[in-house]
């Protein structure tokens, strides 16, 4: 009897992949390591686009917690794929399903954005992957019963009131002129900011992502009588609404929440133009030692020890995962982590950071929560 | 609804009148462009409004040149020697993409006689490409091992991110109308606008070339048989509309102060739509059509919110074309009479 080469050959390479199948079984079963091991965790987020500095703070975050991981771990390496949704809610649902579809992923870092976090939780709720995000701070997203999604930031709800306790009472402002770019994040923590004023509130207004004539609305500020004005956005309309606000002549206070939290702000404002700005965020500046820059560059960091220290405990699937999550606590650098049973943060603190001399001041924020 | 915060006081109509005529100068500048380009070739240049992207990272690279990096806040006066070098740049910069673009996607296929539409696709993709190719310079540079020493003219957050001119131009105000401060910027916008929409109506009207694109405008044919060279009445009519958006970034940059790869989008849309409103292929509808734009949405603003301010300047237009499908001037290049 003549077997054919092809079949030898076929014959051989099952035979093969049998062996080191269940070498590879009983290698599992006795190592200290999981199953995690040379596979992946995702990050989905803005990494170009309107708002792409933010993201690549945080995949800086990601990538030092990995550096520093692999260096220790040499024979349970993990690596990071990076999906840059642009921070638009229309682009990332694709990216999810190419996320949940590759099996060598089993954790999220992200979503960035809000917008993009509402979009995407049902899918990867129904995958059961377990995501954390350095970022997304509306509220709606921890109330939708998605257990799989967590965050390591404070919500927009806890920001909205701090700021205007802050506006309202260190500042003083009386008349406060509330406005957002119409996305999630943003009408979500406008909202919160304008119950939190009550009658403290002189008015509102909308304006759209990629604006660039912002003078109806400085007309409608000044024409209000505001001595303050709360801008719910990213940092790209953020500067170009504060600058032509002083260009009108507008003097009150100007503050807004952390997606204006960035350089950029002052850039496109221009340095007269954004002194004496207010930018709150749920995170405080890294540590000294901390290398690695960036707002949510420290969450980021932080959100990927999470997944590490499971894989490192040899945590072996996505649902041992997410239980490990829900009851981990610790201390990262950007402060306690615990989270509460809907995946929120258990404590946060609010900063105000402030731009001085030209410059947003990055590492002297005040502690306002 | 708010009427009362248009029309509640003759301060607020006026400040919210003046804020987008300003606005309005900007758009007319480049409707200018769509509006030449139609009414020779009867062709909608959708990538006119990269050419004035290009122009407006021309200003801002300038800027980086001359003055580097550092973060300042200066006066007009003290601006305007580098602020007249990028003026000079961004109309090369965009009169050279513009030429580009009749080279590489128009001439080829007015050679071959392929039909309108088969031109307007070509020029959705050039939009396209050449917004892409901004958003990927970064790429670009390190393909050619540049990356450290253009890192400046990239931007911090990459590419795609959001690009200002280092320094700030501090407009100083001159006096006020209603509620709105007049500031040497907004008068120098203006005023630009209006001085360079004469000036090429005059060009178009009174010269040698001007009447060689109302030939071409008005029957290719009969043109070239009367000895006009249509191929150079045709590149020159791209020359013009690109010099013309270089003009607009310059002035754009100087009142915004910031642009990204697709800043062109928007603002080309509306200013396509300024050049419809005014009547396609009419210079000084283009101008009309453009502060009138300008005026409807600040007072849409207004009175609905700022953001329905593209549904009235839209809705506008609909009901412009529905009562006057001409436009307002309604009258195309070709006729007019000099």
């Amino acid at each position: 009897m003549r077997f054919s080469s092809k079949a030898v050959a076929g014959l051989m390479l099952a035979g093969l992949a049998t062996t080191s199948l269940a070498a590879c079984g009983s290698s599992d079963k006795g190592s200290a390591s999981g199953d995690f091991c040379g596979k992946n965790i995702a990050f989905l987020g803005a990494l170009s686009g309107d708002a792409g500095a933010l993201g690549q703070n945080m995949v800086n975050g990601i990538n030092l917690a990995l550096k520093e991981y692999n260096a220790k771990n040499a024979d349970c390496k993990i690596s990071l794929k990076k999906f840059d949704s642009q921070g638009d809610p229309a682009k990332a649902p694709a990216l999810a399903t190419q996320i949940i579809n590759d099996d060598s992923i089993f954790g999220l870092i992200g979503p960035g954005f809000s917008g993009e976090s509402l979009a995407t939780g049902k899918t990867f709720f129904e995958a059961g992957l377990p995501s954390i995000s350095p970022s997304a701070t509306a509220d709606a997203i921890t109330q939708s019963g998605w257990t799989t999604w967590h965050r390591v930031i404070g919500n927009n709800d806890t920001q909205g009131k701090a700021g205007v306790s802050y506006l309202t009472g260190t500042i003083g402002a009386k008349k406060v002129f509330v406005v957002d770019d119409g996305q999630d994040y943003s009408k979500g923590l406008a909202a919160t900011v304008k119950k939190a004023l009550g009658s403290n509130m002189v008015d509102s207004d909308q304006i759209s992502v990629g604006d660039t004539n912002m003078s109806a609305v400085v007309q409608a500020v000044k024409a209000s009588g505001a001595d303050a004005v709360y801008y719910a956005g990213y940092y790209t309309e953020a500067g170009l609404l504060v600058k032509q606000l002083r260009q009108g002549g507008f003097k009150g206070t100007y503050m807004s929440g952390d997606g204006s939290e960035d350089p950029h702000f002052v850039q496109v404002a221009g340095p007269q133009a954004a002194e004496g700005a207010i930018l709150t965020a749920p995170a405080g500046p890294a540590p000294k030692s901390f290398d690695a820059t960036g707002l949510y560059a420290t969450q980021a960091y932080d959100a990927s020890n999470i997944f590490l220290a499971a894989v490192e405990k040899g945590v072996k699937t996505e649902k041992d995962l997410n239980d490990f999550i829900g009851s981990y606590t610790g201390e990262g650098v950007s402060g306690p982590i615990a989270f509460d049973d809907k995946g929120d943060i258990k404590q946060t603190t609010i900063y105000a950071y402030f731009v001085k001399d030209g410059k947003l001041q990055v590492n002297t924020p005040k502690a306002i929560s | 609804m708010h009427f009362d915060k248009l029309f509640g006081s003759l301060d607020g109509f006026l400040s919210y009148t003046t804020g987008g005529l300003v606005f309005g100068a900007i758009y007319a500048l480049v409707a200018l462009g769509y509006t030449m380009v139609y009414g020779v070739l009867q062709l909608i240049n959708f990538a006119h409004s990269e050419v004035f992207m290009f122009g407006t990272f021309a200003v801002a690279w300038v800027f980086v040149l001359l003055h580097g990096t550092d973060g300042v806040t200066w006066s007009l006066g003290k601006a305007l020697p580098i602020l007249l070098a990028a003026l000079i740049a961004a109309m090369v910069v965009s009169g050279l993409v513009a030429l580009l673009l009749e080279r590489v996607a128009y001439r080829p296929l007015l050679k071959k006689n392929a039909p309108k539409l088969i031109a307007l696709i070509s020029a959705i993709g050039a939009s396209f490409a050449l917004s892409e190719a901004m958003g990927l310079r970064d790429h670009f540079a390190s393909w050619f091992g540049l990356d450290d020493n253009l890192a400046d003219y990239v931007s911090p957050g990459g590419a795609r991110d959001v690009y200002s001119n280092p320094v700030t131009i501090e407009p100083t105000p001159l006096f006020s109308i209603g509620g709105y401060q007049v500031t040497d910027v907004d008068l120098v916008v203006v005023i630009a606008a209006i001085l360079m929409m004469v000036a090429l109506d005059q060009f178009v009207r009174r010269t040698r070339f001007g009447r060689g694109i109302r030939a071409v405008a008005q029957d290719p044919e009969s043109a070239s048989l009367m000895g006009v060279n249509s191929q150079r009445v045709i590149q020159g009519t791209f020359l013009i509309g690109g010099l013309m958006a270089g003009a607009a970034a310059t002035l754009y940059m100087m009142k915004i102060g910031s642009t990204r790869q697709n800043a062109g989008f928007i603002l080309g849309v509306k200013a396509f739509t300024a050049a419809v409103m005014g009547g396609i292929g009419n210079l000084r509808g283009a101008l009309l059509g453009g502060l009138v734009l300008g005026v409807m949405e600040n007072w849409g603003s207004a009175v609905f919110g700022a953001q329905w301010k593209d549904v009235v300047a839209f809705v506008l237009l609909v009901l412009v074309l529905l009562l006057r499908p001409s436009g307002l001037l309604g009258e195309a290049l070709g006729k007019a009479r000099a």
